[in-house]
């Protein structure tokens, strides 16, 4: 059966929670000398991006190998789709090679569906013009649930340009089904309107960052200058820049990348351990694998990695009735009361 | 502002190809015209292309060489008026035709329809009129009225010769696809009115508030990601265009209304006394934001489809009468337009042969809307252009079709007879069939036996 990953929307929990756990098991595959499984040998993997991407293409490139199988990377200059040969035409040629799943970044909305629509293959969304990037969601969560050991009730702050950014759409999605109380904030200019119906709340100022467990800052692109929805980046950075004054000790901070150092993160942050910026990079690889494998082989019989998936998920398990709520135990008010500089910000420690 | 020095418009002209008068006896129908006040079974006798007698089921007689039509369980209306269709000829005959779309319209139970200038070349030159009107004249299945541009090459500065061109047969003028960006420009236009003695048909959006907007700025906007184009781009248009016709004394037509501001300017203009009308669509009528969801690009359209509480406004602007009539946009575009993604897909939406169906279907059987109601709204569109409004009553000319409320469809399952299948309905099941049209007085239109389905 055909089966893709096009938005978080279509994800409800017990997915996401598999993927997690599918991608810790995958964790130790990386550990190894050998970081390779026979899992997905003699599949073949199809990576078709029409933008600019390392970080996403990559990944993806180094799941679909350790995961043993056969990659194409195919990359359309510039990211006109309307030149040339169409998407439709360039993916019913691909498809010519029988891939098993095709990966497609785009500079448009909906471009993952219609990619869905056009080859058998199965597909996922890496990214589709402002709207979605649904693997770095993923990557996001179990970034911040190996650190924290949950995500239940963490307080959420998405801050900068949502409106331009896929990462926030997904990541609003994500964090809220997982249980977040998200709030999204930045300049009035750059929120869209009726985002509150993603299931967050909007503020336009930095006054209540304090409360957050977690903040998520959004890049911000000069062009955004350009077209006059910021003054100037300076007023910006003033207002919504995450600094070393902002940045409690308790908080975490994540970053989707690249970042543009002294624009959305000053410097000082960005090199801080509440930073989770290089781990989300390195959670990359993992939760691409264990999408990739939840897409292909899952159902399968399991065998080899998807059982010490079962061990992660007992293990998770167990953290939720018994370890972490004795290290963060519940209050009425902030369901977690860990002193500055503890528990949330410190690194995780070996895992029960 | 004085109407005495204005000009009397001649009648509008309309064109078709030359087809034999009607001679139909149609027996034992429903009539339904509201304005002639019929609303019941008879039988409907029309000769040499005019409506020759009413009378009861089985009073007529059929005189010797006249066709006569079994009609018992179908409805017969006063043929359709659509003031809004786009050929796309010249330019684009691979996207619509003149008889392709006169066809389709026909299809649709329209007996007559208006064709919009933005074309390639755009219809702003007599010459580009004269030769539309006369491929009209032997290809259109019903008769077809053309306006031309309000501004060379809609550019939006220089006027066309409006004069002149009322004289080679404009109907009325229009930049429809674009808006008159400047009220200055649309000032000028409004005065030179009094000389081209047409109506002004107004595409209502300010760009700047438009933006690089894909569909109705709102939940769903934000959750896709796209860029929106919110209510007030086209309300605030309204607004100012119809507060500069007032000041000039000018008419105008707003076209396509799709948010409820619009409806509340139009309105607030109509009870200030400016000579203004308006139009929705079928489409705006019936789907919301929420059918965009899947970003199927048949549904992108400008204006797009808004939210639910704009449909709500546009329905009530149409019942009160605050929205005179139902116009499609018919608006072909290519396959390979259409099947780029969503925000690069062209806007528009076919409309002609699903326009009466889609109303009824989603309005007139949940009980939203009656039928007299939209049967009304559907044949008022001319009457604002000075087209004489279709009827049943005797001695009009015959505009008439006969529509099956029974058969149930699936929108494109055989087709369209459109060039094109952009349809925001497509494969959606809707009730009402056209069966027979009579337009200007001649059958435009019997629906294959092939393509009927009854339930």
């Amino acid at each position: 059966m055909k089966r893709s990953l096009l938005s978080i929307e279509d994800l409800a929990r017990a997915d996401i929670e598999r993927i997690l756990d599918r991608a810790e098991s995958f964790a130790e595959v990386s550990g190894r000398a050998i970081k390779k499984v026979p899992a997905l040998r003699g599949r073949t993997v199809l990576n078709l991006f029409y933008e600019a991407s390392t970080r996403t293409s990559s990944s993806f490139e180094l799941a679909a190998k350790r995961l043993s199988a056969d990659t194409v990377s195919v990359r359309a200059q510039g990211s006109a789709v309307d030149k040339g040969e169409s998407l439709k035409d360039t993916v019913q040629t691909l498809s010519a090679y029988d891939p098993a799943l095709v990966v497609i970044r785009s500079p448009w909305a909906g471009a993952a569906e219609l990619v869905a629509r056009w080859t058998p293959a199965g597909v996922v969304n890496a990214g589709d013009g402002k709207r979605e990037h649904p693997t770095q969601a993923l990557l996001d969560l179990y970034t911040l649930w190996r650190r924290v050991g949950r995500l239940d009730g963490l307080k959420v702050w998405i801050v900068g340009d949502v409106l331009h950014s896929r990462v926030a759409r997904s990541n609003i999605l994500a964090f809220a089904r997982m249980g977040c109380e998200v709030t999204v904030a930045g300049p009035p200019t750059l929120i869209p309107r009726e985002i509150e119906s993603l299931g967050c709340r909007v503020r336009s100022s930095l006054d209540e960052l304090g409360e957050a467990d977690v903040i998520y800052a959004l890049r911000m692109q000069r062009e955004r200058m350009e077209e006059a929805f910021v003054p100037s980046l300076r007023e910006y950075a003033e207002r919504y820049q995450i600094d070393a004054r902002r940045l409690q000790p308790h908080q975490i901070l994540m970053h989707p990348g690249p970042v543009n150092r002294g624009v959305e993160l000053s410097a000082q942050v960005i090199d801080s351990p509440q930073a989770l910026i290089s781990q989300q990079v390195e959670s990359g690889v993992v939760v691409r694998m264990a999408v990739l494998y939840e897409l292909l082989a899952s159902g399968e019989e399991e065998e080899g990695v998807a059982a010490s998936a079962t061990t992660a998920a007992a293990a998770r398990a167990r953290d939720a009735d018994g370890a972490v709520a004795e290290r963060l135990p519940d209050g009425s008010e902030h369901p977690i009361e860990v002193a500055p500089g503890e528990h949330l910000a410190a690194p995780a420690g070996p895992r029960p | 502002m004085s109407t005495a020095d204005r000009r009397t418009a001649a009648a509008v002209e309309f064109d078709a190809r030359p087809s034999p008068a009607a001679d139909l006896l149609v027996r034992g129908a429903h009539l339904l015209d509201p304005r002639a006040g019929l609303d019941g079974p008879g039988d409907l006798l029309l000769r040499d292309g005019r409506i020759a007698q009413v009378g009861a089921p089985g009073a007529l007689e059929a005189p010797d060489g006249c066709e006569e039509i079994d009609a018992s369980g179908l409805h017969a209306f006063p043929a359709f008026f659509d003031p809004h269709v786009h050929l796309r000829t010249p330019g684009r005959e691979d996207e619509e035709d003149v008889e392709s779309g006169t066809r389709a319209a026909a299809a649709g139970g329209f007996g007559g329809i208006l064709a919009m200038p933005n074309t390639d070349p755009v219809v702003d030159v007599a010459p580009v009129l004269l030769s539309l009107r006369e491929r009209a004249r032997t290809e259109a299945h019903v008769p077809v009225g053309f306006l031309a541009a309000i501004t060379r090459a809609q550019s939006g500065t220089e006027l066309t010769e409006m004069a002149e061109l009322a004289d080679a047969g404009a109907v009325a003028f229009t930049d429809d696809g674009l808006p008159v960006r400047s009220a200055g420009v649309l000032r000028l236009a409004l005065q030179y009115q009094r000389l081209a003695g047409r109506p002004l048909a107004l595409h209502e959006e300010d760009p700047g508030l438009s933006g690089p907007g894909a569909m109705h700025e709102g939940a769903v906007s934000a959750l896709l990601g796209v860029a929106g184009i919110p209510s007030i781009s086209e309300s605030t248009m309204v607004a100012r265009d119809a507060a500069v016709a007032g000041y000039e004394g000018g008419q105008v037509h707003m076209q396509h209304l799709s948010a409820r501001e619009s409806v509340e300017a139009v309105e607030h203009a109509k009870a200030r006394g400016v000579a203004v009308s308006a139009e929705v669509s079928p489409h705006h009528l019936t789907l919301t934001e929420d059918d965009v969801r899947a970003l199927d690009t048949a549904r992108k359209m400008n204006p797009p489809l808004r939210a639910q509480a704009d449909r709500h406004a546009l329905i009530d602007g149409l019942r009160s009468g605050v929205i005179d009539c139902v116009a499609t946009d018919h608006a072909p575009h290519a396959r390979e337009e259409k099947e780029d993604p969503f925000e690069l897909a062209p806007m528009g939406t076919t409309g002609l042969e699903t326009a009466f169906a889609a109303l009824y279907t989603e309005l007139v059987l949940p009980g939203v809307l009656g039928l007299e109601l939209v049967v009304e709204r559907l044949t008022a569109g001319g009457a604002l252009f000075g087209v004489a409004v279709p009827t049943l009553r005797p001695e009009a000319e015959a505009n008439v079709c006969l529509v099956d409320l029974e058969a149930r469809w699936t929108v494109g399952e055989t087709g369209y007879q459109s060039r094109s299948d952009n349809s925001c309905f497509a494969g959606r099941e809707l009730a009402g069939r056209v069966r027979l049209t009579v337009a200007g007085g001649a059958v435009a239109w019997r629906e294959p036996a092939t393509a009927s389905s009854t339930a």
